[in-house]
């Protein structure tokens, strides 16, 4: 089982066809300031419908930052984020989730006390619909929408295969399964867009081979966009189709894999690091 | 019949959702009503009844109150206390400026009015977290406190302070033997823990415990925070409030404010750390182990001879309060509530440990 | 102007009680800077080191019982950092909050079981008689108790001792280091558990230095542990971390209260000085929830 999960992570990418569309979300001249620390400066690009978009960069070029203001956690003192062609300023997280951005967090944001099942379970919350009172008494909507959601979620685990941890608590889970039951979360949402950061940090080379199949299932079958920050280069280069190179919070290049490699101011930024 | 969970598949989701799972949790929860509905009416005195299951059932109430928000959504309260105390005289000026009104849509009534103040001082809580929120909540205890003391309206202007619950008269039915009173209770306590336990298996529930665990990963699944928080205050307060309502109508008969002062408010507290955070079945175990201490403290050493002052007796309650509510959090933080958990789960497996 | 004397009398007075909340306050800022803990139990480390002091007084002479008081505290404080908060280390503040809720029950059985539970008075050879100031300018003058003004001196002095303490000395540097981050203090190689005892110990201190100026004004007995409930709102006025501000916030009820009660009390009932600390503190927390010396929280994601 093992051998067969490992195989398409290796397959070449040239052989996947998605249709890529129009802009999903525009990122405008965002610039962003922690006190008198500049994390992003007048940063643009877009992300486009079905596509797999990477961002990469050194530690601290701002990444996490830049999804962090995508996602509403963080209001850019300048620009704007422009989300299937309407402006969202001073958007909340929730209401981000709302608008079918879901995300993962470079460590793990599970809910600790819960089951794997009630964790991914918490990723349907935005379509229920049940009263107070039908949740109380475990009537109505309360009761069917209980097992209607719970059929999708089991899809969803069988999917990612994590079936046996299914009531194990997340907070007894070892750390690449950890990884896989957010991954779950948010894909429970149905999101149009799926922000990724670091999906696959401190995993095995199996594990990551693993993630790399769940991703491009994902962004296939679903044609769910994907924006993932990877720190592992060949993961980078082997499944997006674009990628954007952040540096002390600029934009250094923005292009299809083989440009940014080839970008003689990427290779300069990139010298001596020695990633991939 | 062993305890164990062979040949019993489950088939549906459904079933895989029921409350209890095994046969052998249904035939122990169907024993157990049995006991408390029949066996004990049958086998009780009056002074188990009036002194002692019907202020545990009552305060196992309370304690499920507090539980939804403390254990279940994360939110500290110091001031449960206050909401039975809103909860009491507001079922006691409605009974009593509407004259005529049905004792239980009084006792309703005074739940949503506990409710509505619940809500008001859980406002701060969409700003500030964790310890701040003990504050507000004491700013509501000592409030509540100084309101039912010395304004005078809400308790009639009665010289003395001290109010007296109308007669419990529901459709007819006068409730006044310690028997009665005891089947009232229970029927307020079963009901109470049917609904808590769907409310917390439902999203309502998933999404206070997502605040509870990480309220950032809560906010980008789409929960917002101030409803979730609000929600909380607002159900654990008219659980609170109902409690209230009666622990002065059917337990006390008439009280004064005393009856409801921070010391309730902590000694819920400790119900609901023992007893187990985030445990229905925890509250009922806190709330019975915090009733049945002080008696058997009072009781046990005079049948080993040794006699203990009043003061002695109410001193060492404090110290083994505080010394359980420090092991608890190192050790169990989930409370008895686990441990039983834990010997049932010793029990599937008994006598094949591996 | 007839008037203004009563006022300033009673201004004068709430102030002076105020001092008396910042002592216990400080002791919880002290706590809470150093480890993250909001110690509840402060309020019962005053009740303890009172009757402590109190009853020692009785068969020894006065300066060895508050040796052996202060070695008392110094023993409780670092058993209860060592017992309850080293085991509960990394958890979560609530976690940790409810735990010193669990101490301040078993301390104050505790402290009774030993020391008993009547009301004791604590002399300190202070005149009990009121002076009256200013009687050149006010019909009567301005009453205070030599009690308050006592308790006001040993405050100011301690306030200042702990200012030079935590700036002055290496110590005090670490201490600050510590607060401001764990990890990175360790790393520098400053002994985190050795700060830690000797901030509880300071803290152990300062409950005692609390306790007396209470005792000696109130009697020493078990209400004394609920002066930590007063304290409470006064540090959310001033904000968690701020020495300053737990004096300030501490002023500002004393006065506030007593005032209130003046004006508004008679309107409502009295007895304001019952809730006011802490209404005034929930409004100031909805307005500026790091209170008015705090330092703002910033959430990094």
């Amino acid at each position: 089982m093992l051998a067969a999960a490992t195989a398409p992570a290796q397959a070449p990418t040239a052989q996947r066809r998605r249709a890529i569309g129009e802009v999903l979300l525009a990122v405008e001249n965002i610039s962003l300031r922690f006190g008198g620390v500049r994390a992003l400066s007048g940063v643009s690009f877009d992300i486009r419908k079905g596509e797999i978009r990477a961002i990469i960069g050194p530690n601290g070029a701002g990444k996490s930052s830049m999804l962090n203001v995508i996602n509403g956690f963080y209001h850019p003192q300048e620009g704007r984020i422009v989300w299937k062609g309407e402006a969202r300023p001073r958007m909340r997280p929730h209401e981000a989730a709302k608008g079918g951005i879901a995300r993962t967090f470079q460590n793990i944001a599970l809910f600790k006390g819960m089951s794997t099942l009630d964790n991914i379970m918490t990723g349907r919350i935005l379509k229920m619909r049940a009263s107070f009172l039908e949740q109380a008494f475990w009537i109505g909507r309360g009761r069917s929408e209980e097992l209607r959601e719970r059929a999708f979620v089991e899809r969803i685990i069988d999917f990612l295969e994590i079936q046996h941890i299914r009531h194990t608590p997340v907070g007894k889970l070892p750390y690449g399964l950890q990884k896989r039951v957010e991954f779950a979360r948010a894909l429970a949402m149905e999101p149009e867009l799926l922000l990724l950061d670091e999906p696959m940090a401190g995993m095995n080379l199996e594990e990551k081979e693993d993630m790399c199949r769940f991703i491009l299932d994902v962004n296939e079958e679903f044609g769910t966009t994907v924006a993932l920050i990877e720190h592992d280069m060949s993961v980078v280069m082997d499944i997006s189709d674009r990628v954007v190179v952040l540096d002390y919070g600029r934009l250094l290049a923005d292009g299809t894999p083989d440009q940014v490699r080839n970008d003689p101011a990427v290779i300069e930024a990139y010298l001596g690091v020695a990633h991939g | 019949m062993i305890y164990r969970e062979t040949g019993q598949f489950r088939t549906s989701y459904a079933e895989d959702q029921a409350i209890f799972r095994l046969r052998q949790d249904r035939a122990g929860i169907a024993v157990i009503l049995a006991v408390a509905w029949i066996g004990i009416p049958l086998l009780a005195d009056d002074y188990l009844l009036r002194a002692i299951l019907v202020p545990f059932l009552i305060l196992a109430v309370a304690a499920i109150g507090l539980n939804l928000l403390l254990g279940y959504c994360g939110q500290i309260s110091l001031g449960t206390g206050a909401f039975m105390a809103i909860g009491a005289y507001a079922a006691y000026n409605l009974a009593l400026r509407l004259p005529g009104l049905p004792l239980l849509l009084d006792f309703f009534l005074a739940g949503l009015v506990a409710a509505g103040i619940g809500v008001l001082f859980g406002l701060p809580s969409v700003r500030i977290k964790g310890l701040y929120l003990a504050v507000a909540t004491l700013a509501a205890q000592f409030f509540a406190d100084w309101a039912f003391l010395r304004v005078g309206w809400f308790t009639n202007y009665t010289p003395s302070g001290s109010v007296t619950a109308p007669p419990l008269d529901i459709f007819g039915w006068l409730i006044d033997t310690p028997l009665e009173k005891y089947w009232l209770c229970l029927a307020f306590a079963c009901l109470t823990a049917i609904l808590a336990k769907n409310l917390v298996r439902s999203r309502i529930g998933r999404s206070w415990m997502a605040i509870r665990d990480m309220d950032i990963a809560a906010e980008i699944i789409g929960i917002r925070p101030t409803t979730a928080k609000l929600s909380a205050f607002a159900v654990s307060s008219f659980v609170a409030g109902g409690a209230g309502v009666l622990w002065a109508f059917v337990h006390l008969g008439s009280w004064e404010p005393l009856a409801f002062s921070i010391d309730m408010s902590f000694r819920l507290l400790f119900m609901v750390i023992i007893g187990g955070m985030g445990s229905i079945l925890g509250s009922f175990l806190g709330a019975a182990f915090i009733t049945v201490l002080p008696i058997f403290l009072n009781q046990a050493p005079a049948m080993v001879g040794i006699q203990l002052s009043t003061a002695m007796v109410s001193h060492l309650e404090f110290m083994i309060f505080g010394a359980l509510i420090v092991l608890f959090l190192i050790w169990e933080p989930h409370g008895l509530a686990r441990l039983w958990q834990i010997g049932k789960e010793k029990m599937r497996l008994w006598p094949f440990p591996y | 102007m007839a008037e203004l004397g009563p006022v300033l009398e009673v201004l004068l007075g709430g102030l002076m009680s105020g001092v008396l909340y910042s002592l216990v306050a400080l002791g919880f800022v002290l706590i809470f800077k150093a480890s993250g803990v909001f110690n509840f139990a402060q309020g019962a480390m005053v009740l303890f080191a009172a009757l402590s002091l109190v009853r020692l007084a009785e068969w020894l002479p006065f300066p060895l019982a508050l040796l052996v008081t202060v070695l008392i505290m110094i023993a409780v404080a670092w058993t209860v950092e060592r017992l309850v908060l080293r085991p509960l280390v990394g958890q979560h503040g609530l976690i940790l909050f409810m735990a010193t809720i669990g101490v301040t029950f078993f301390l104050d059985g505790f402290g009774q079981t030993i020391w008993g539970s009547n009301v004791y008075q604590l002399d300190l050879g202070i005149p009990s008689t009121p002076w009256f100031l200013f009687e050149s300018l006010f019909p009567g003058g301005i009453l205070v108790s030599p009690v308050d003004v006592f308790a006001t001196v040993i405050a100011g002095s301690l306030v200042l001792a702990l200012s030079i303490f935590f700036h002055g000395t290496r110590i005090g540097r670490a201490l600050r280091a510590v607060a401001d981050d764990h990890q990175a203090a360790q790393s520098v190689g400053i002994p985190l558990n050795q700060i830690w005892l000797i901030v509880w110990s300071t803290a152990g201190i300062v409950a005692l230095v609390a306790g007396m100026a209470w005792g000696s004004k109130l009697g020493v007995q078990f209400s004394l542990s609920l002066v930590a409930l007063k304290a409470l709102p006064v540090l959310i006025l001033g904000g968690l971390t701020s020495i300053p501000g737990a004096i300030v916030g501490g002023l500002v009820v004393g006065a506030g209260e007593k005032l209130a009660e003046l004006y508004i009390g008679p309107l409502i009932g009295g007895g304001i000085e019952y809730w006011f600390a802490y209404v005034l503190a929930l409004a100031v927390l909805l307005v500026r929830p790091q209170g008015l010396f705090g330092e703002k929280i910033i959430e990094r994601v």
